[in-house]
């Protein structure tokens, strides 16, 4: 298994975002290494989703950077950022529901099928396009899809939807991989063959962030575990190390008692 | 690579449409020239509806057209097909500019701002006479040449002469539309109506997209403005207004627009009740009444449009094969 290495791929400098009074993303830094699996946690409202926006450009940042190899990213948009390898996935199922599940990975193999309007049109981009075809087929055999290819998306299972959510980013061959709570709604063994996927999808050569309320997993997953409450950053080290803290303890047993819910543990 | 029954409907099709001319009275053949006219409007139309965006400035764009190859033949005396090739552009080159502000708007808000584009466009129209002709518009436009072979003339001042011509130019053009959708293009459109953000994360640029969906529609819309203005000879502001935007609509709507078919038979259907019913029966002035009723009946009992009735009662006839009891027991 290869390590993470030292140089930063993706970071955050005092990146501020506001929802009008609201604070939800509030100085907040951190430094993705290439190659590593990096985990962003922190309790329902913390800000995670709020940072991933803004990363992957949804939403400009009020004030702060966003850098992705070594370059001042920030406000730049979602489309651009990905042709540049920055691509996430969303929290819950964001699909094309009324797409076939072959036809789901097509469209995120946009960047890479790529021919002329002419091309298109007389019929001169069949080459790129069976190549893009066989590619969505490895894609979707990877995640054990295959057999679905000719399903509506809107008649997976929700494990399913999950994992063709990351097939369609995955086929957009990215560079870094934002992934926005991937095991929610999934049964311990899918949660485990998932683990497995992201992990060879790592060894593969992409970064992976990871936001994720299943505690043992991102543990099990993580090489580095940053946590946020209310916006900022509360602690950032090796699972071991965030695990102990007091402080995250604490913030995650407030928001239990505040909601009753205490998901988070 | 069509099916070969594909292949033979097609056929069939185009033999049905060639023999049709000539079972219509002159008057008749005039509103067959309309029809297909029609036709490739309001399927340029549905090209941008792919993307999940309804414009009301469809017929504004057909207008564009009319007008760019009436002022270009009256004006500079470029020869009548060339002119109606650049009307189209034209259409497309003005959809073009209108996508900056417009494609920052979505949904009901681009409904709004295009409805609001196209009044400016029709409002230049009547305001400047030199060289749009102000409210009276464009007369004595220049008509289809005649081509002589020597042994044959045809003359496009014949509807059955200009059917034919209409028939080819709309054939073709659809046959575009047709490609345009099934490659990749159209699987883009289609994924940036079901779910923008999603695309946009894999780096399609939302807005290029609208924009040839805008452009791609409009540039059809314009050559439908030319078909019409050269045949007719005469083009007015109010010819393009929102009335005749409401038809479009309705003809959509009626027909379906998952199809290509489906706003064809929307167009087709609601012509024949018009002209032939309506018509008959001295119903003329009724007429928005009546196109309302069909709307919300259409609405109601048919939301999916007419494209949808041949594939369900495709089902039930099916199912009646397989199970005669149950399809008593309905009856019963
Ligand atoms: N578009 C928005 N408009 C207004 N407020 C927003 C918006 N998006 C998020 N917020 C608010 O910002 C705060 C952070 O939300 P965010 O979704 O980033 O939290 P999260 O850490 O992802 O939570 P969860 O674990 O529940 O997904 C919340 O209080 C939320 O209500
Ligand atoms: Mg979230």
């Amino acid at each position: 298994m290869s390590g993470p290495g030292e140089r930063p791929i993706l970071e955050a400098r005092g990146l501020i975002r506001r929802f009008g009074g609201l604070v939800a993303v509030d100085n907040f830094s951190f430094a993705v290494r290439e190659g590593a699996i990096h985990g962003l946690i922190g309790p329902n409202g913390a800000g995670k989703t709020t940072t991933f926006n803004v990363i992957s450009g949804f939403y400009a940042p009020n004030a702060g950077q966003v850098l992705y190899r070594g370059r001042n990213v920030s406000g730049r948009k979602t489309s651009a950022l990905a042709a540049m390898g920055l691509v996430r996935t969303f929290q819950g199922s964001t699909l094309f529901q009324e797409l076939s599940v072959l036809d789901n990975v097509r469209v995120g193999r946009h960047l890479t099928a790529r021919a002329g309007f002419l091309a298109r049109l007389l019929g001169a981009d069949r080459p790129s396009e069976r190549a893009a075809d066989a590619k969505a087929r490895e894609t979707l055999a990877f995640f054990g899809l295959e057999e679905l290819a000719g399903e509506p998306a809107s008649n997976l299972s929700h494990g399913h939807q999950r994992m063709l959510g990351m097939a369609v980013a995955l086929s957009a061959e990215p560079r870094v991989l934002l992934l926005d709570e991937p095991f929610t709604g999934m049964n311990p063994q899918e949660t485990r063959r998932m683990m497995s996927l992201v992990r060879r999808i790592r060894d593969g050569g992409v970064t992976v962030m990871l936001v994720e309320h299943d505690m043992q997993a991102v543990m099990n997953l993580c090489d580095t575990i940053t946590v946020m409450n209310f916006g900022a950053l509360l602690v950032e080290g090796a699972p071991e190390e965030v695990q102990n803290d007091p402080a995250v303890i604490e913030a995650y047993l407030g928001a239990a008692a505040d909601d009753g819910a205490g998901h988070a543990a | 690579m069509w099916r070969i029954a594909t292949r033979l409907r097609l056929l069939i099709l185009f033999a049905a449409l060639a023999v049709l001319p000539y079972l219509l009275s002159y008057s008749q053949q005039e509103i067959a020239v309309l029809l297909v006219i029609n036709v490739l409007l309001v399927c340029s139309y549905r090209l941008l509806t792919l993307t999940g965006e309804w414009s009301l400035g469809h017929v504004v764009m057909m207008g564009v057209g009319a007008y760019a190859s009436a002022l270009l033949t009256k004006r500079l005396g470029v020869p009548v097909p060339v002119s109606m090739l650049a009307g189209g552009l034209a259409a497309a080159a003005v959809a073009a500019i209108l996508s900056v502000p417009l494609f920052r708007m979505k949904g009901f808000y681009f409904l709004i701002g295009s409805f609001a584009a196209g009044e400016i466009i029709r409002l230049i129209w009547k305001r400047f006479t030199d060289p749009f002709g102000g409210p009276k518009g464009l007369k004595r436009i220049d008509a289809f040449p005649n081509i002589d072979f020597g042994f044959l003339e045809i003359d496009f001042y014949e509807p059955v002469n200009y059917y034919f011509l209409a028939l080819i130019v709309v054939s073709a053009s659809l046959y575009v539309l047709h490609r345009i959708e099934r490659s990749r293009i159209g699987l883009t459109f289609h994924a940036i109506h079901w779910q923008d953000r999603l695309a946009e994360s894999v780096g399609v640029d939302n807005f290029r997209y609208r924009t040839l969906a805008f452009v791609i529609a409009s540039f059809f819309a314009g050559i439908a403005g030319g078909l019409y203005g050269h045949y007719v000879g005469a083009v007015n502001p109010t010819r393009f207004g929102v009335d005749q935007m409401v038809y479009v609509l309705v003809w959509a709507i009626v027909g379906g627009t998952a199809t290509l078919h489906g706003p064809i038979l929307g167009v087709v259907v609601l012509t024949v009740i018009n002209e032939i019913v309506l018509r008959g029966l001295g119903l003329d002035t009724v007429r928005p009444l009546i196109y309302g009723a069909i709307l919300i009946l259409s609405v109601l009992y048919l939301p999916d449009g007419l494209e949808s009735l041949g594939p369900r009662l495709r089902a039930r006839l099916r199912r009646r094969g397989r199970d005669p009891a149950a399809a008593g027991g309905r009856a019963a």
